[in-house]
């Protein structure tokens, strides 16, 4: 048997609310100490305890870190999904699972490693009713006895997940050893996967998409945050607000620099983000799909007022309630023409949790410059999973206000100030922010003349509409522009957000199962810099990747780009509410190419797919 | 040729002129109208800087009339109903500026009831005037939210459905001031304004403003025949600002004495024995009381002036959040380094 190291993927089915969140970070913790890279993904139902769920760790001594469609190790906790879970394996595969389960019975070219997990629990844990939450801890013993995780390693997981929480950390303490000691006195290791130790980890960080934007707008000097509960965005807001209670209180006074509200619904989270733009602080609120529909009347209200503001979009599967815990790139289109009437917005797209800090700085530069909404479309799968990163880079540069005129400079453009005059004629006007002094304007979502004085004027609406027009011209070239990666070749890929990571390794594997050879542009931003038209002219066949089924980014590059710019690129679709995999990617790619036999390509699509399809599936869900 | 007649100036040294608008498009003899004279009015009198006020509304002919008073204020007239939002972000964004909002009855009883109901609760410190006509007047004369029941529309159709009584609903939400006036009652309209402008906290006034052009007929409980012939002016309001130093001689048995947050008293007539405006349950019983005669009652008809409101909660620091530098808001280095520390 050849042995796989570093190069597989793990995945704990449980039962949602039985408290394996712990082990599984321990788990993932402790292999990204031992210097692999890793990534964990959470594959969660709408609902609080009962319903089965998923966690997907990966270890790849490559520095591939998207979703694995394959899953290689599989720990099966859960009796209700338990046999599909086995069921849908590749030949091969290994099993740790619940000894009462009798999964060994189901398949023959399967390892099995079957583990007595209450009888092993009982001895490490005298408080019945702790038992339930301590027993995850033994399946991470038990894959320390058959991986080759340190130990030592898993310990210094495991310390760090409980922190001060001594007494808890050593009661699990117990239950890692007591999985291990029995991994050794009672099973035989007979898979190909291990661990060993590498150095790919160095000096990184593991943190949530949603705890890195936190970061970012506290150091983009959020003043104002409005927000709606919903999955998958709660934790955005929920971790800003922790680190602003921490960091953006005056220690003298005990006063706060910040103001967050927790409103009403989501009409007026953005209603109160465009009252404090307008009165001059950077504001923002956080939210997914349907709470975007919600803002739509007031997103078009800040385009034609032109107040800024930022909005956060972590991007769930579906119109309606959709999948609520499931991840999609599904908003693209609407809220970059969200609003009725003629509207543009801006939309920021990060790929990486580095670029969550990042782009969330530079979206509330850009609305205060162009005086509009950012929005900043990440998912839920980059919001929520856990992801390895270098550590942010500290902002230097000092906060872009905009074209905000104070009490001396609005003196010397005399009467001539109008609130909606295109003075150097990028489109952006002048405003001034409520203040004792200032001399005042009355904003309004009517017409408007350049005055901002109410008209009805044919000339007047449409020289203000075409300025905005300029306006959105202008952001094209001070958007965050595309990572273009040209190559000798015939076919490109151009993908945006979480599909980049899939992307890469896609694109390995297309080289080298199929010596083809691809360029790469990954779009970051609405509207498109002239480098995205001049990219996709220069080669022949374009696969444009995205998680939504209806090719939203090519829908918006046909309405941005010249007629017929965009007849060569194709589609590459994902929609199933799992993460995107390479894999799916490379098939897709070589059907289309006319490599492969697309229905080679849809029998091995059942693959991997797992349970997670069938079992939540057959429930009542929300 | 007499000497130049000198502008009459306001405490604060102001010209009427600021304190004055664009001129009005709505209907003449509109109720409305009537609403920003006494705006125009109750803002000089307390001298209050029109360049510290930030005037808002949501949409309908009555949201229109912030273009018609305060010239110098900062204006924002937003969306049908969402005003309540926009001024809260508004007021966080700059603690200073004075606040005062628009809206009608349809804007604020049918479209904004939601957002209605958590402003009060929250006791956003601000004014808000409900212009109430019992109809959509921009939209043409469809009834709203609080035209009563059997009131008929123009064409004769009466409406079935039983009134929103916002006053009634301030109370219960936790408005800290709630007043119910008349656009035809000047002198009661101008106190309770200058009375709300002192007032630190949600002050909601819901003003019976007549709709001349769709809601003035025989037959509605909103025209100002009727409402004239039912309005029940109980609770005299007498407001003293803080700055005219003038000591009122009253009756306890017949009039309370409230002190507001700047100092500034207000006297108002008991309109029974046991009412005090300070009391939630006696507020609600002579709303319900007079409601039930067919009448209503006029007058600041509850008062909490001590009640701690929103931006007070929040603990803000002292400068607007709108103008803390850079510095102020974005942490050092040293807490980037702790947090990624933590991540290891
Ligand atoms: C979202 C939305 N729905 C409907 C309208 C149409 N509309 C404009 S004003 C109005 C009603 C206004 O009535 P009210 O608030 O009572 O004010 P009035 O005109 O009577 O002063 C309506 C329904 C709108 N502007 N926006
Ligand atoms: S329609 Fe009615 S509410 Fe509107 S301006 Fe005319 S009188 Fe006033």
């Amino acid at each position: 048997m050849n042995k796989v190291v570093n190069d597989f993927s793990i995945q704990v089915a449980t039962v949602n609310g039985s408290g394996s969140q712990t082990a599984n970070l321990v788990l993932l913790r402790s292999i990204f100490q031992m210097g692999i890279p890793v990534s964990g993904k959470n594959m969660f139902p709408s609902n609080i305890a009962g319903l089965p769920t998923w966690y997907t760790v990966r270890a790849n001594r490559d520095g591939f870190i998207a979703r694995k469609k394959e899953v290689d190790f599989l720990v099966a906790m859960n009796a209700e999904t338990a046999r599909e879970d086995v069921m849908t394996l590749e030949p091969g595969r290994a099993v740790l699972y619940d000894e009462p389960l009798k999964l060994n019975q189901l398949r023959t070219d399967l390892t099995f490693y079957p583990v007595p997990f209450d009888k092993i629990v009982a001895t490490v844990c005298t408080d019945a009713k702790l038992r339930r939450l301590v027993k995850n801890m033994i399946y991470d013993g038990v894959l320390s006895e058959l991986l080759g995780i340190e130990m030592g390693e898993m310990e210094k997981a495991l310390r760090k997940q409980f922190g001060k929480k001594v007494k808890a950390a050593d009661l699990n303490m117990g239950a890692l050893k007591a999985g291990a000691d029995y991994a050794k006195q009672h099973l035989t290791k007979a898979d190909p996967f291990a661990v060993e130790r590498m150095n790919k980890t160095g000096g990184m960080i593991l943190i949530e998409g949603n705890t890195a934007a936190a970061l970012g707008a506290m150091f983009a000097g959020v003043t104002v945050v409005a927000w709606y509960p919903i999955t998958p965005s709660s934790s955005l807001p929920e971790a800003l607000i922790g680190y602003l209670k921490k960091y953006r209180v005056d220690p003298a006074t005990g006063k706060a620099t910040y103001a967050v509200v927790q409103a009403e619904d989501e009409i007026a989270s953005i209603g109160m983000v465009l009252g404090a733009g307008w009165a001059g602080a950077r504001a923002m609120t956080s939210t997914s799909g349907p709470g975007v529909s919600l803002m739509s009347e007031f997103a078009g209200l800040a385009y034609y007022a032109e107040i800024p503001g930022v909005v956060f979009d972590i991007q769930r599967v579906g119109p309606s309630t959709g999948l609520p815990t499931r991840t999609a790139q599904g908003d693209i289109a609407s809220t970059a023409l969200l609003s009725h009437g003629d509207t543009k917005q801006i939309l920021l797209i990060p790929s990486s949790v580095e670029e969550c800090f990042e782009l969330a700085q530079d979206a509330f530069d850009l609305a205060e410059r162009f005086q509009q909404l950012v929005f900043v479309m990440s998912d839920l799968d980059l919001g929520m999973n856990t992801w390895m990163s270098t550590p942010f880079t500290y902002p230097d540069r000092v906060y872009d206000r905009g074209k905000v005129l104070t009490a001396e400079n609005v003196k010397a453009l005399g009467a001539e100030w109008g609130r909606y005059r295109d003075v150097d004629g990028d489109g952006i006007p002048y405003r001034t922010i409520p203040d004792t002094g200032m001399p005042s304007y009355f904003t309004r979502g009517s017409g408007h003349n350049e005055r901002g004085q109410y008209s009805e004027r044919p000339d007047d609406y449409q020289r203000n509409v075409d300025r905005l027009a300029r306006k959105h011209e202008t952001a094209k070239q001070q958007v965050p522009a595309p990572i273009v990666e040209d190559a000798d070749a015939e076919v490109a890929i151009v993908a945006y957000g979480t599909s980049h990571w899939a992307v890469v390794e896609a694109r390995t594997q297309l080289e080298k199962e199929a010596g083809l050879k691809t360029a790469y542009m990954r779009l970051r931003a609405f509207p498109f810099p002239a480098e995205v038209d001049a990219f996709i002219a220069r080669y022949k066949r374009v696969y444009l990747v995205e998680q939504n089924r209806d090719a939203q980014m090519k829908m918006l590059l046909r309405i941005e780009l010249p007629a017929g710019a965009t007849n060569h690129v194709r589609s590459v679709l994902h929609y199933n509410g799992l993460p995107i995999d390479a894999r799916s990617i490379t098939d897709d790619i070589l059907v289309q190419e006319g490599r492969k036999a697309r229905d080679t390509v849809e029998a091995a699509a059942a693959v991997g797919r797992g349970a997670a399809a069938v079992a939540t599936a057959a429930r009542e869900g929300e | 040729m007499g000497e130049p007649v000198k502008a009459k100036t306001n405490r604060i040294g102001l010209e009427m002129a600021p304190y004055r608008g664009g001129k009005t498009t709505l209907c003449a003899g509109c109720g409305h109208n009537a609403i920003s004279e006494r705006i125009i009015d109750a803002f000089f009198e307390m001298g209050v800087n029109p360049r510290d006020v930030i005037k808002l509304s949501g949409i309908g002919c009555s949201s229109k009339t912030p273009a018609y008073f305060l010239a110098d204020a900062h204006g924002f007239n937003s969306v049908h109903g969402r005003m309540p939002s926009v001024a809260t972000g508004a007021l966080l964004a700059n603690r200073k500026m004075i606040a005062i909002g628009v809206s009608g009855d349809g804007d604020t009883g049918a479209i904004g009831i939601g957002q209605f109901v958590h402003l009060m609760r929250r006791n956003v410190p601000l004014v808000y005037i409900i212009e109430d006509n019992g109809c959509y007047g921009l939209t043409k004369g469809q009834f709203s939210p609080t035209a009563d029941v059997g009131s008929t529309q123009k064409n004769g159709q009466p409406n079935d459905l039983p009134p929103i009584d916002t006053c009634m609903l301030a109370v219960q939400l936790g408005a800290s001031f709630v007043a119910r006036s008349f656009s035809g009652d000047k002198k009661q309209l101008l106190a309770i304004l200058k009375a709300a402008i002192a007032h630190r906290g949600t002050a909601m006034i819901d003003v019976l403003s007549p709709c001349v052009t769709f809601n003035d007929h025989e037959g509605s409980t909103k025209s100002y025949a009727y409402v004239k012939e039912h309005d029940e002016p109980g609770g005299e309001v007498n407001f003293v600002p803080f700055f005219e130093d003038i000591s009122v001689e009253y009756d306890p048995g017949t009039t309370t004495a409230v002190t507001m947050h700047d100092g500034s008293k207000l006297y108002l007539k008991k309109v029974a024995e046991e009412y005090n405006p300070t009391d939630k349950l006696a507020a609600m019983r002579l709303m319900h009381e007079t409601h039930a005669r067919g009448e209503f009652a006029t007058g600041i008809l509850y008062i909490e002036p001590d009640k701690d409101d929103f931006v007070n909660q929040l603990n803000l620091v002292d400068t607007p959040l709108a103008f803390l530098p850079t510095g102020t808001v974005r942490p050092g280095r040293e807490v980037l380094d702790a947090v990624m520390e933590e991540h290891r």
